[in-house]
């Protein structure tokens, strides 16, 4: 275990390929059934749905016949922070030590009994990636015996967010163990719901400090740069702010490269 | 009915029209206590927050009530630890607002909570790194310290006072006032402050964050400097709403001058420093970032350049040119309107650090969020100011709060 | 809070949160306890037990002097 991310740790990642999702919504779908995601009756204020995994939907702003819309999928984007230390936006703020950065795994985790509700956190996260619990989850008659027995639901008062399915690599480091393999586990041993779920092919999961697996093959990371995609056509969401995601995006498109940062007149130009 | 409560030679106005007051107060009390009841019990969902905007109007008048109760910590780090001795003139009323202030602060941060019952839980599993961590400590210490220098106020009504352990308890907790203020005064630097580094930690939200020193990013600077700044000048309005309403003079000019000559040029001082940094955010910070200072205000129906304005010009330049300048100082319609431009500027500073840094989209394809606080938030916002009314009034009737009064009242 | 609890760490960090924490409390506590001690040790030595209706505006002098009370 590392403290900085660079070494022999995991670092879980994931890449989505936008010019292959069509925004079918089956990765949110999967991610809500997966993880016991709480829903409302009337679901049409959007601002208070939680949604681990929500699909953004973008356009180039042009109008008919250029007009260009990209599907964003955003889970959590379990943010190294600053230098890539585990300080990320969330976890250096959250008062009671309720959500923290794995540096085993690069995953940021949430601790429902300890978390509070302050809503800080939410107030850090520049991705909306966090959701607060307006209300004690209602689940309608026998959904409970659907409920997922690996995820704990949440009560009403605290911030939840996507896990990067935690419980599914708990599972396979079990197994790993019980093989005698000790934590040494496979790519396609631990997957997320959302990637599985993916009818396109969109997302890619893995682990980013193994070059074997896709996502680097993918992004190609620089580990000098706090895993910045050396790929061109790979972003980071907000790469300015430096808060150094896992989930990366690809895409042959320019608009939407430019699309995942801000950039003042003539800086994307410059930056090209 | 209870004039042997009244200190000594002092008038006050007939009970029942006292009682008939307080009940009228306490009427909006009783309606903000059922809404916080509802919060507790049903939950935040009795607010109109949402995932986008997770901090509501309340956490505004939370930062707000405590850089004016700053009043309290600055006057009285003045007047024990700075031995400018005039200032005992006024420094009990200060420390009644501030004690109103921080319990009033506390209370807010028990309903904004989502899970109040583990609101221990920041203490207990605390996290020494997050500013809200170091702002909750501090609080609650200096919210003790407030009562220690409450008590021996309470302590001096008439009644009490002729119990001769009160009595000596009273004169004893004065002797050692001052390393309680000294206390005070260094809990409030850090929870002042802290609450300033609450916002500008915030490196994910570009109109919020600030670069700083060690751990502590500029902001943490400017709220310690505005409260210590603007603090004297909520206890300046208050003094003058007394003395409005019981139509007597109750602190003499000198002391109100000094006062506000002090806070003047503090105001000064701390007006340039948030010039400055303005400056250095909008074109360096921000930029770096990707954004320019007019993204923050526009694009939406609320929040315009104006409020920059207002915050930095008529908040704080016009409020320091009238106190610091002797001719304006001294002329009091212009001081009223300066010490009410002080509290405008500070309350204002303490909206556009939580309120529009949670409007503000970051992401490019995000949109501004406005939100409209529900009927339970504006009755729990104002639930502190109804208590706090009818703590100072029973405060002001039953114990010595204005040591000139009598002398004052005699002169007339 | 303690180092009992697991996300305790003995790093600069806790030293100086702590330690200022502690420090503050105790200051506060030693002053409280010392005003409490020397008002029972005052009272039973017979001050303050002369006082009659008068007095409030005394008391008001007390805090109108500050640490130079006069009794």
């Amino acid at each position: 275990m590392t403290q900085d991310n660079h070494g022999k740790a995991y670092k879980f990642g994931m890449v989505i390929d936008l010019d292959k999702c069509t925004g079918c919504g089956s990765c949110m779908v999967a991610c809500m059934s997966e993880n016991n995601v709480p829903f409302k009756e009337d679901e049409t204020n959007k601002k208070d749905s939680i949604t681990w995994m929500k699909v953004f939907k973008l356009t180039n702003g042009k109008p008919f016949p250029d007009t260009d819309i990209c599907y964003m999928p955003r889970p959590c984007m379990h943010c190294g922070g600053k230098g890539d230390h585990g300080h990320s936006p969330c976890v250096s703020v959250c008062p009671a030590t309720a959500t923290d950065y794995g540096y085993d795994t690069g995953i940021v985790s949430q601790i429902y009994t300890r978390c509070f509700g302050c809503r800080y956190c939410m107030g850090a996260c520049p991705y909306h990636a966090r959701y607060f619990n307006w209300w004690d989850p209602k689940w309608p008659d026998g959904m409970e015996e659907y409920l997922s027995p690996s995820v704990s639901p949440r009560m009403r008062g605290v911030v939840e967010k996507c896990s990067f399915c935690y419980h599914r690599y708990q599972a396979a480091r079990d197994r790993a163990y019980h093989e005698e393999r000790r934590d040494n586990i496979e790519e396609g041993e631990y997957q997320t719901a959302c990637t599985q779920a993916c009818p396109a092919g969109a997302i890619t999961f893995g682990d980013l400090n193994n070059p074997e697996h896709e996502v680097s093959k993918l992004v190609k990371p620089d580990t000098h740069q706090c895993g910045k995609p050396r790929n061109p056509k790979a972003f980071r969401l907000l790469e300015r702010l430096q808060t150094n995601p896992k989930v990366y995006y690809i895409s042959e498109r320019e608009w939407v490269r430019k699309a995942g940062d801000n950039y003042r007149d003539g800086e994307w130009e410059k930056s090209k | 009915m209870d004039s042997a409560l009244i200190p000594k030679g002092a008038k006050r106005c007939p009970f029942p029209v006292f009682a008939t007051g307080i009940a009228v107060v306490g009427a909006v009390l009783l309606w903000g206590v059922y809404a916080m009841g509802l919060c507790w019990l049903k939950g935040l969902n009795q607010t109109n927050m949402n995932d986008y905007y997770g901090f509501a109007l309340w956490i505004w008048a939370d930062l707000a009530v405590i850089a004016i109760g700053g009043g309290a910590f600055f006057t009285g780090l003045l007047k024990y630890v700075f031995g400018i001795d005039e200032l005992k003139n006024i420094i009990n009323l200060a420390v009644v607002i501030g004690f109103i202030c921080y319990s009033s602060a506390l209370l807010i941060l028990a309903i904004d909570i989502g899970q109040p019952l583990r609101g221990w839980f920041i203490f207990w599993h605390a996290n020494v790194h997050s500013m809200l961590t170091e702002v909750a400590f501090c609080l609650s210490l200096y919210f003790s310290v407030l009562t220690i220098e409450f008590i021996p106020l309470i302590l001096e009504n008439r009644q009490i006072d002729k119990v001769p352990f009160f009595h000596n308890l009273s004169h004893n907790m004065h002797s050692v006032m001052a390393v309680f203020a000294a206390t005070g005064a260094f809990l409030s630097c850090f929870h002042q402050g802290s609450l300033g580094g609450v916002a500008g930690v915030l490196y994910g939200r570009p109109f919020a964050y600030r670069e700083g020193l060690l751990v502590w990013p500029w902001t943490f600077f400017l709220f310690t400097w505005s409260a210590a700044a603007y603090g004297p000048c909520f206890t300046l309005t208050v003094t003058k709403l007394f003395e409005g309403i019981t139509r007597k003079k109750l602190v003499k000019d000198n002391v109100v001058h000094i006062l506000a000559k002090i806070s003047g040029w503090m105001i000064t001082t701390y007006i340039i420093a948030k010039i400055i940094d303005t400056i250095y955010w909008a074109f360096v910070t921000a930029p770096d970032m990707g954004f320019s200072l007019i993204d923050f205000y526009s694009n939406n129906s609320f929040y315009g350049i104006w409020i920059l304005f207002a915050e930095i010009v008529l908040g704080g330049i016009v409020p320091a040119v009238i106190l610091t300048v002797k001719k304006y100082r001294e002329n009091n319609k212009l001081l009223l309107v300066a010490i009410l431009l002080g509290v405008f500027g500070v309350c204002l500073n303490r909206w556009v650090m939580v309120l529009q840094v949670m409007a503000v989209p970051v992401m490019s394809f995000d949109t501004w969020a406005l939100y409209v606080p529900s009927w339970q938030e504006i009755a729990t916002t104002i639930l502190p100011v109804a208590y706090g009314v009818i703590l100072i009034s029973l405060a002001y009737r039953y114990l010595p709060v204005f040591p000139q009064e009598q002398e004052l009242y005699d002169a007339k | 809070m303690f180092p009992f609890s697991f996300e305790w760490a003995w790093d600069a960090g806790h030293y100086l949160f702590f330690g200022g924490m502690w420090y503050t409390i105790i200051i506060l506590s030693l002053g409280m306890t010392f005003c409490v001690v020397k008002t029972i040790v005052d009272t039973a030595s017979g001050k303050g037990g002369h006082h009659g209706d008068d007095d409030a505006h005394h008391g008001t002098c007390c805090s109108n002097k500050g640490n130079n009370g006069h009794h």
